[in-house]
Order: structure tokens, then sequence, then C-alpha cells
């Protein structure tokens, strides 16, 4: 009886929405033509703007035309993106703090977790009510920072925000963009590992996210900004950063060096045995950090497109390279290849890879890998001896040095052929002068990574201290900064 | 009768060999121990990303064996076969002498309590 009543009711359910649809379009304007709204359609496949069929000789739409393409969310795109977004947080949580984690002593492992967990927190939060509106807000008009219009999220919905993406819904785009700001001061942690106390670090990436974070990454990703020379045709240098070698790696990675010399090195440090505690987890994190960075790179094309496609090519190209030849410089080198050795190839070719992943083919990623494979390997196991500084995990080593060369070989090896987009604002300069514009990216990101983080580092150790006292860190930051342990036998 | 401890250190994967060959010989029960030391073999090296560090104490495996001192030399004996690879870093043998013994349970002494 139910179920021939539903049936029964459902034709003229139907009939009336149909016919509220047809008096709504009528009171509010014209018709859309069946071209217009199969173009809308095409635009869809094609990760285009579904109202370009819609706009007239002056590029104006009629009031109230409208199709059913227009300001809704592609079903793929949001799917996709959802997945990359959850593939981002994955490499922080647990991936990051693993690979972090397994590479301390084992007096300090929890100490790595809490922080990236902290991180991950105070990042949200910070991202909810002042991040977004910061880096992709545009009503500052501003080349150096966004604006106030979506600040706590102030409509932030479903929509899509063309500004970005056509098709992608704008709630996700900001949980995407988020987990990019969680995992960048997470990074840093790296560097400073087993010495820092957890109240110190909190209040340094709150600070840091201000002064560093935001106004960088709506310099090279926001719809205005200054270095975003894809999509800003006014932009002041127009560089290219595909999913964030400047933004994430460099920043994170120039950052980490400078606060790991304002902090000094660990007890002990170049006279006591420091080995990593579990090889084990280190592998492990080595391994979601690759599986998650496809959401990094190939999400960053934010569609499911070719460009996508091709990021995620590259990405697998490069960080199998690396890996590899990383590997074989230490054989090369020791007469032995090792597991760090490989985890940290693995590492240095997703972070070279980054800026380039969707602008290159697959034969330049081949030799992005084969760069990433060497370049960082010698800062880590050469340079970082020369001048004793204590970069514990290698922060500097692995993110500013791959993060700086991916960013560099992104100006030479760019090309239109993977990426149409190259082709808007940039025809006059890839392929040709694309690296010094690069190269100007990569100064302006460097002087306010170390200024940025030297300012604010000195002033928490004026007013609070960076460090905890000798006999804490003897005893490890597990038990004295979180009072737990993380094996318990 | 006099009762003797045999303290054998040696190498951990030689452990199931060394107790097969004492118990054919009539050894009845051990104590063992997981250690860790060095003696004229040298420790090795471990290398992470380039930095390097010497350990220098070696994981061994320590026996305890109390027996009466007439199956001293066999146990000896047995352990030298079996414990043996010719390379350095095969361990030593101490024999001590041992005061008194006494099972718990029964109160036995001497050579009836082992």
């Amino acid at each position: 009886m139910t179920i021939q009543s539903l049936i029964g009711w459902r034709p003229v359910l139907v009939l009336s929405a149909l016919m509220v649809t047809a008096f709504g379009a009528i009171a509010e304007g014209p018709e859309p033509t069946l071209e217009q709204r199969v173009a809308g359609l095409e635009a869809y496949l094609g990760n285009g703007d579904p109202t370009a069929a819609l706009k007239d000789d002056k590029g104006n739409i009629p009031d109230g035309l409208t199709t059913a393409s227009v300001g809704v969310a592609g079903p793929a795109h949001n799917a996709w993106m959802m997945v990359s977004t959850a593939l981002v947080l994955f490499m922080t949580l647990p991936g990051l703090a693993l690979f972090y984690g397994g590479l301390v002593r084992s007096k300090n492992v929890l100490s790595v977790l809490a922080q990236c967990l902290g991180i991950a927190g105070l990042v949200t939060i910070l991202w909810w009510a002042v991040g977004y509106s910061l880096v992709f807000g545009k009503s500052f008009a501003s080349p150096f920072l966004g604006g106030t219009e979506f600040l706590f999220f102030k409509d932030v919905t479903s929509a899509p925000n063309t500004d970005y993406a056509y098709w992608l819904s704008q709630n996700v785009f900001s949980m995407f963009q988020m987990t990019f700001a969680i995992i960048t001061p997470a990074l840093i942690v790296g560097a400073i590992a087993e010495r820092m106390k957890f109240s110190a670090i909190m209040l340094f990436v709150g600070a840091w996210m201000f002064i560093v974070y935001f106004p960088l990454a709506h310099m090279v990703w926001g719809i205005t900004g200054l270095m975003n020379g894809v999509w800003n045709a006014d932009a002041g240098i127009k560089a290219i950063d595909f999913a964030g070698g400047t933004v994430v790696h460099m920043s994170s990675g120039w950052s980490a060096l400078v606060l790991c010399m304002i902090l000094g090195p660990r007890i002990g440090f170049g006279k006591e045995p420091m080995p990593p505690h579990s090889m084990v987890l280190c592998m492990i994190g080595t391994g979601i950090l690759w599986v998650g960075w496809y959401g990094f790179n190939a999400g960053s094309a934010l569609a499911a497109d070719g460009v996508a496609a091709n990021a995620f090519c590259t990405t697998t190209l490069a960080t199998g390279v690396a890996a590899f030849v990383w590997a074989v410089a230490e054989y090369f080198d020791k007469g032995k290849a090792s597991v760090l050795g490989f985890c940290s190839g693995v590492v240095a070719g997703l972070v070279t890879i980054t800026p380039a992943a969707g602008f290159v083919t697959p034969g330049s990623a081949v030799l992005i890998g084969v760069a990433a494979g060497i370049v960082p390997w010698f800062f880590c196991t050469r340079v970082k001896k020369w001048f004793k500084y204590d970069d514990a995990l290698d922060t500097f080593g692995v993110h500013a040095v791959g993060g700086t060369l991916g960013a560099f070989l992104t100006g030479v090896l760019a090309t239109t052929e993977v990426n149409g987009a190259l082709s808007t604002n940039l025809a006059d300069l890839v392929g040709k002068t694309l690296y010094v514009e690069q190269l100007k990216a990569i100064g302006l990101t460097l002087v306010l990574s170390i200024v940025g983080t030297a300012v604010i580092a000195l002033a928490i150790k004026a007013l609070f201290g960076l460090r905890p006292n000798t006999e804490e860190e003897r005893e490890g930051l597990d038990v004295t900064d979180h009072e737990e342990k993380g094996y318990i036998y | 009768m006099s009762l003797k401890k045999i303290e054998a250190i040696i190498k951990p994967f030689k452990l199931e060999e060394v107790k097969e060959a004492l118990t054919e010989a009539g050894i009845e029960g051990m104590t063992v121990t997981e250690v860790k030391g060095f003696g004229r073999q040298k420790g090795h090296t471990e290398i992470y990303r380039g930095s390097e560090y010497t350990v220098d104490f070696l994981p061994k495996v320590k026996l305890e064996i109390i027996l009466g001192a007439s199956v001293v030399d066999k146990a000896v004996q047995a352990i030298i076969k079996a414990a043996k690879t010719g390379k350095i870093g095969d361990g030593k043998i101490f024999v001590l002498p041992v005061e008194e013994a006494i099972r718990i349970r029964t109160e036995d002494k001497g050579e009836k309590a082992i």
C-alpha cells in the first residue's frame, strides 16, 4: 500500500516541481538556449567557466540568465578534492609525525607527535577565524594579503569560489588549503626536535602563520597575489609554484634553519650518539607521506583533470628516481645503501617535484628526481658537518634545499605542452626567462622566512624562553612536557 | 662433592646449539640473560644521513649453570664445541666455586639441589 501510494504521488510531485521551476524562470529572466545549457555541461568536462556561453559580446551576463550548471559544485571535482584533502591531512597525521617520531630518541617520540597534533589544532582555529580570508580573500586588493570577506568562514559555502575553481565547493577548497597550512609549520618541527618547549613552539607557530605563511601563501596563490604568475595578470613577479615549493617547503625549511640556529644545538650534539630510535616508524611515515603527496600535488590541480593526471605521473617518477639516486650516492660514498637514505630520497623527490608537478613533462620529472637525490643528500651529509648547525631531522637539508632547487628547476623546465594555463599570462616567459621570475620569488621567500622567523624567535626567547632546562632536556620532553611515555615495557 | 658455576658469554645466535649440547652432556638446567659488552672484538659503526656512531657494546648471551665439579670439564667442552665459530667475538667461559645451593621447594642442599 505504502509503495503504491508513493508511486502514485511521484508524477504529481515531479510535475508540480517542474511548474514551479518553469514559472520561477519566467519570473526571474530569460531562458537559456539549449546551446547555452550544453555549453555549461561541456564547461564541466573541460574544467572551464560555466557562464562563458551566457556572456554577451561585452562579457556581461544578461540579468537573470543562468543555467543549472552555474553556481553549483561538480560532483567529480568535490569527490576528488575531498579525497585529496584527507590525503594531505594524512601526510601530517600520522605521516610526518611518524617520519619525524621514528628519527628522534625514544624519550622524545611523543613530543614530536604532540607538536604535530598541536599544530593541526592551532592552525585549524587560525585558518577558520582569519587565515583563509587573509590568504584567499581579495577585499584588500593587495598583492601581499587577501581580505576580510571570509573571516570566520563567512560565505564559505558549498558554492564554488570561481576566483580559484569553477566547479569546486568553496568549503572543500578552504579545507584543502588548510591542510597545507597545517603541514607547513609542522615541517619546521624536524629541525628543532628534542629541545624546544611545547609552549614555545605553539607561540612561535601562532605568530609565524601571521608573519610568514598567510602573506606568502596569498602572494603565491591568492588571486591578487604578487607572485601568482599563472592567474594574476597584474602579478609583480610572474613566478609559478604548482603545489608549494616556495609557500610550503622553502618557507618551512629556511625558517627551520634560522630557528634551529637561534635555539642552539641539542645537549651533547656531536659528542653523544643520537641515533633514530625506530627506523621502522620512520619508514611507515615515509610511505604515508608518499601516498598522501598524491593529494598534495595531483590535488593542487583543484580538479581530476589532465593537469592532475600529469602531476600524479611526474610526482611518482621524480620520487622513485630520487629515492634510488640518494641510496646510490650513499653507496658510492660509504659502501652501503641505508633505509634512512631511501626514505630521505623519497621525501627529497616529493619536495623537489612539488612546485613543478603540474607544469613539467615526465622526462623533466626524471631529471628533477636525479637532482633531488644528489643535492639535498650533499647538504645533509656534507654541508651540515661543515657548518655544525643542529638541523636535527634535516628539515633544512631536505625541504629548504629541495624546495629551492625545485622552484628554480620549475622555471627552467615548465612547458605549455602539459599545462595550457601557462599560455594565458606567461606566454612570453615560459621556456625563456621564467627562471628569472623564479629567482625573484626565491629571493623574496628567503627574506620573508629568514627575517620573519628571526624576529619571532628572538622575541619569544626574550619574553618566555625557548628551551627546557638542562635536566628536563636530559630527561626527555615526553615526560617533562607531556607527562607521558611513548613506550612502557 | 663441591659445586661449581659456569658463566659463559656467547654469541646470541649460538644459544640454541649450546643448549642442545649441554642437554646431551646431561646438564639439566641453566639461566640465560641477554647482555651487552665488548672484548677484543670491536663494535660496529652506524651511519644515519652522514652522522656516524660507534656502537661499542655488542649484544651477547650469558649462560649461568651450577653443576657438580665432576661434570665441569664435560660441560665446558660441550659449550666450546657448540659455540665456536673460530672468529673473534665467540665469547668466554668462566668457572667459579659455589659455596652452597638450596632448592626452595624442598630445602634440599648441595648437589641434591641442582
